[in-house]
Order: structure tokens, then sequence, then C-alpha cells
């Protein structure tokens, strides 16, 4: 698999604040990652950097193995970052032939990806009559003119209403489907657990997880159990051989195997034991709790 | 370089206050032509302008390079304000995500820069031949492409006005302001030159000093062209005054400007560069 970027110790400080510290981290051919953060957690001053629009305090990164300077092997990215930036007088059609222009590809792909994302009967009208969906989606008909190696996409849902919110997801998946990597900076969870199979989670500008997103969210699931005698119930499953621990969560009990076993397994050794259940529920932990308990720990 | 070139036309020509503005400009340079309509007929005095050897070669590559410098403000208000407004919009930054280096960001700036000054120095060349050839009372050859240094002054000032309003607007980042702080700026020199006079020690020649300032500089490069009409020393000497206005373009001045030029070159590229967007 080749390398796409390599980043290796990006420092950037702001004055005293240090707003990405010793990132370090490789993107592959082929993935869709995702980057995790709170609101102020460097995910944007990480994506400056290696878009070469805030300059390192220290580190370094390099774009297709270091064997191009970084605004030639931009060319060959697609990004769009926060905002949608287009010149508001100019239409649709003038806005992407500049980008055209300035990645020196051809001309003729504008069309076709006005086409992709729909704008196409509107390419004619300057950006500035535009509503915000669809502004965002000239965003990625732009970062998409030169069909780049790498799209990267920071928060592109922000501040979209429902529909819109759908329609650039729709675009994201088609897009990742035909195998282009993606990099996608978001602080909804969700967003990221569709759409990324690799992800990396920041903190005040640290690094702390970078991995596959299903190495994050599988272990080995929990059980969640009601039933007509509770007491009796949460005695078994404290004796029982597979189960680690158990929790009460309103008025359900949660277990927690200490191996992988099958739902049948567990439901029929309880009804051995002579226990109704009212409730089963076998669960994972979603990648929002994996989130939020990888936060936890780092604060400690 | 012709792609830096088209990407600055591009971005230029969609706007309609850009347009207008460079439109006015011309129509404004082409009027100095109507200077040559001025007629007073005061009983039986007539007055025709452009009989009073306005129009003379070589005299008319000066004064038309004067009077055409006054316009200039109408570029520089189009060069300001397409730079301060990559910031407001944001294009900047997309115009670097999408691949463009800090410094073809700049050159595609000075391209219109330069652009800009060649296009009204050759206008200007173009009005004052025809103007000449109509009015001139001498059409030797040697004579109408003689001090054609006038024009070469010409296009070396408004290279370094608009270098100063590019960086303005880079710097400040707001089209009103840079060009409100290019007023205060001219204020500053003004007030400059008045304290050297009053109260710099013997040793200092105030007028030497007050070359070196830019827009001073500048208009050093082009002088006033009227005190070299003969109607107008005519005039002075009958009121017993004695002219000694420098009216040529001379050669440190325009050293001077072209160092100007570059120090603004050189602040704009380490402003871009070491600012994060």
């Amino acid at each position: 698999m080749s390398t796409i970027l390599n980043v290796t110790n990006l420092t950037k400080k702001f004055g005293r604040l240090t707003a990405v510290n010793e990132l370090s981290f490789t993107i592959e051919k082929g993935n869709v990652y995702g980057i995790l953060g709170p609101n102020g957690s460097g995910k944007s001053t990480t994506l400056g950097m290696i878009l070469n629009v805030v300059n390192p305090t220290s580190g370094t990164f390099s774009w297709f193995d270091g064997t191009q300077n970084t605004h030639q092997a931009l060319k060959r990215v697609g990004a769009i970052i926060e905002r949608p930036n287009f010149y508001p007088y100019m239409t649709a059609a003038e806005n992407l032939r500049l980008v055209c222009r300035i990645k020196e590809v051809p001309q003729s792909k504008i069309e076709e990806k006005l086409e992709l994302v729909d704008l196409l009967d509107r390419k004619n009208d300057t950006f500035k009559t535009y509503s915000l969906g669809m502004k965002q989606r000239l965003a990625i008909a732009s970062a998409l003119l030169n069909d780049p190696e790498i799209l990267i996409l920071d928060e592109p849902t922000n501040g979209l209403d429902p529909q819109g919110i759908a329609q650039v997801r729709g675009i994201i998946k088609k897009i990742a489907a035909q195998g282009t990597t993606i990099l996608l900076a978001s602080h909804l969870l969700d967003e990221v657990e569709k759409v990324c199979s690799h992800v990396l989670v920041l903190q005040k500008g640290k690094r702390i997880y970078f991995g596959k997103v299903t190495a994050l969210t599988t272990d080995h699931g929990y059980f969640e159990l009601n039933s007509t005698d509770v007491t009796a119930l949460q005695n078994i499953l404290e004796k029982h051989n597979d189960i680690d621990k158990i929790e009460i969560l309103d008025s359900y009990i949660l277990a927690y195997p200490n191996k992988t076993i099958s739902a049948a397994e567990l439901s029929k050794s309880l009804s051995e034991q002579g226990i109704i259940i009212t409730h089963f529920a076998q669960k994972h932990k979603s990648l929002e709790e994996q989130f939020l308990s990888l936060t936890k720990n780092q604060q400690l | 370089m012709k792609r830096l070139f088209w990407i600055e036309f591009d971005k230029l020509r969609a706007n309609r206050s850009s347009r207008i503005l460079v439109g006015a400009y011309f129509i404004l340079l082409t009027s100095i032509a109507l200077i040559a309509a001025i007629k007073f007929n005061i009983g039986f005095i007539k007055f025709h302008l452009a009989e009073q050897g306005i129009f003379n070669f070589p005299y008319v590559w000066h004064f038309n390079a004067f009077i055409g410098a006054l316009f200039k403000i109408f570029l520089a208000v189009v060069i300001v304000s397409m730079t301060a407004n990559e910031y407001s919009n944001k294009t900047i930054k997309q115009n670097l995500i999408d691949g463009l280096s800090k410094r073809e960001f700049l050159h595609s700036k000075w391209i219109m820069i330069l652009t800009f000054a060649g296009i009204s120095t050759l206008f200007i060349f173009v009005v004052s031949l025809i103007l000449g050839s109509m009015y001139s009372n001498y059409t030797e050859i040697g004579i109408i492409f003689k001090d054609l240094e006038y024009l070469l002054a010409y296009f070396l000032k408004l290279v370094a006005f608009f270098a100063f309003c590019l960086f303005l607007g880079t710097a400040i980042k707001r089209s009103a302001f840079a060009l409100g702080f290019l007023g205060v700026w001219q204020m500053f020199e003004g007030i400059c030159f008045g304290l050297l006079k009053w109260k710099s020690p013997s040793w200092i020649d105030a007028d030497q000093v007050f070359r070196l300032f830019p827009l001073n500089a500048m208009s050093n490069l082009v002088p006033e062209p009227f005190t070299r009409l003969s109607a107008v020393r005519n005039l002075a000497e009958q009121v017993g005054e004695v002219m000694q206005n420098n009216t040529v373009v001379r050669f440190w001045d325009i050293i001077i400007v072209l160092i100007w030029s570059y120090i603004f070159y050189l602040l704009t590229y380490r402003l871009l560069m070491r600012r994060d967007l």
C-alpha cells in the first residue's frame, strides 16, 4: 500500500497555547480516515498545516513520500476546510474554471462534477445566491475537479439542515466507494463511525488513539437484561463463569462478558437456572462511548 | 507565468466594480485629449490651450505623463480591493489549498500590477502621439521621440505606487482602511518634511532626506511640467520670479523608486509567508 501523507511530530503553538502537540500519523492509500476530537482539539489546525495555510511551529510532514513540494502535491489533493470559500461575484462555473487553472487540470471536468453534486442547472448563477447546502456541494465539486488521490474534509456537514447533511453524506459515501482515500475531520461521532475505516482521536492537540475504527469499537460487547426476579438474576450473573462484572443502569442489569459469548448461550444457561427473562439485548459500545471513555482516561 | 496571468485575469474580469473602475480609468486617460478643446474667446483675446505648446513634441510626453498619473488612484482602488477581498472572502486560503503557492499568489498580483502599469503607459504613449501629431509645431522624428524617459518614469511611478497599494491591501486586509492609510501616509510624509525643515540640525539637508520618502520619491519621478511652458515662464519673469524647479527625470529618483518597489515586494512576501490563514 502506498503512503499518501506522513506526519512526524507536527506541533503548532499560538502564543502560550499548544494547539497541536507532537502529532504523528500516516495516511495510506485506499482507507477512509476520521479525525475525532472535541472543538478546539486541533483538528482544523492539523489540516491547516498539511494544507499549507498554517505554518507549523516544529515537526514535518510530507506528501506522496516527499516526492513533491507541498503546493505541487496539493494539486493532487481535494480539500474543503470549514466554510466554502469562493468568489461571491463569480458563477459556479467561473469559480470552478479558476480552480482548474490553479490545479492545472482541463476544464472539461466542470460539467461532470457539477452534475455529481446536482448543481448543473445552477452553474451560471453567482456563488452569493447559493444556499449554504449548495455552497457546500459546490465545494465538494471543486475538490473533486482533479479526481484527487485524497479528499480532505473538515466538518463537511457543519451548519447544514438534515436534508443537506444527508446529501453531503451520500456524496462522501459515493466517493469512498470509488476507492478514493478520505480524511474527514469531525466532532460528530456517528458521522465518523458511519464512513470511516480508521480513526485518529485528538485531545488538546495530542494523539490519544490512532488505528482502525473496528479495533476501537469491537470488544466482547455487553448484555442488557431484565427479569421478573431481579435479585435472582443478579446473583446468578455474578456467579456466572463467563461474566466479568455487572452494572445496574436504570431498571436494567448490564452484564459484561470476559470473552465473546453468543446471546443464545447466555439465555440458555439462564433459563436452565429458572430465570424468566423479560428483556434481553446484546450490545456493543458505540464509538461515542469509546470516545468518551478514551478522553476520560486521558484526563486522569 | 501565463497561468498566473489568467488566474488573476479571471478574478478581475468577473468583478463588476473592478471592470467599471478600470473602464472609467481609461476613459479618463483619454479625456486628456479634451484639454485640446479648451478655448476662450474674450473680446479680442482668443485663447486656445492646445495652441499654447502643451502638445508640442517632446513636451507632450512630459505633460501627459504628469496629468495621466493623477488618475492612478482608480487602479489603486482596484488593486487594494482585489487584494483585501481575497482575505475577507478567504479565497486566498482556498487558492493555497487548491495548490497555488504563496509565492505564486504574490506573483499573480504583481503580474496584475505590471500589466496595469504597462497598458497605462502604452495608452499614454498612443494618446500623446495622436495629440502631438495633431497639434505639435515640430514633427521631425528626432524630436518626436525625444524625452521618452518621462514615459519610463511614468511606468515606474505606477509600479511603485501599485506595489505600495498591494502591500497595504495585504497588510490591512480591509480596502477602506488600506486606502485611508494611504491618505494618512501622505500626510505623514508632509509632516515629516515640515519637521525636517524646521527642526533638523544644519548638517542634514531636509530636501535630500525627503527625496527618500516613498510617495515623495514617486512624485519626484515625473516632476511638474508647467514651469517648462514658455507662457508660464514669461509670466513668472514679469513678476520677478526665477523658476528653478526641477523638471527632468533624475537618475537617483529612479533608483530610489526601484528600491521602494522591491521593498514593498519583499514586505508583502514576508507577510504572506509568515501569516497563518
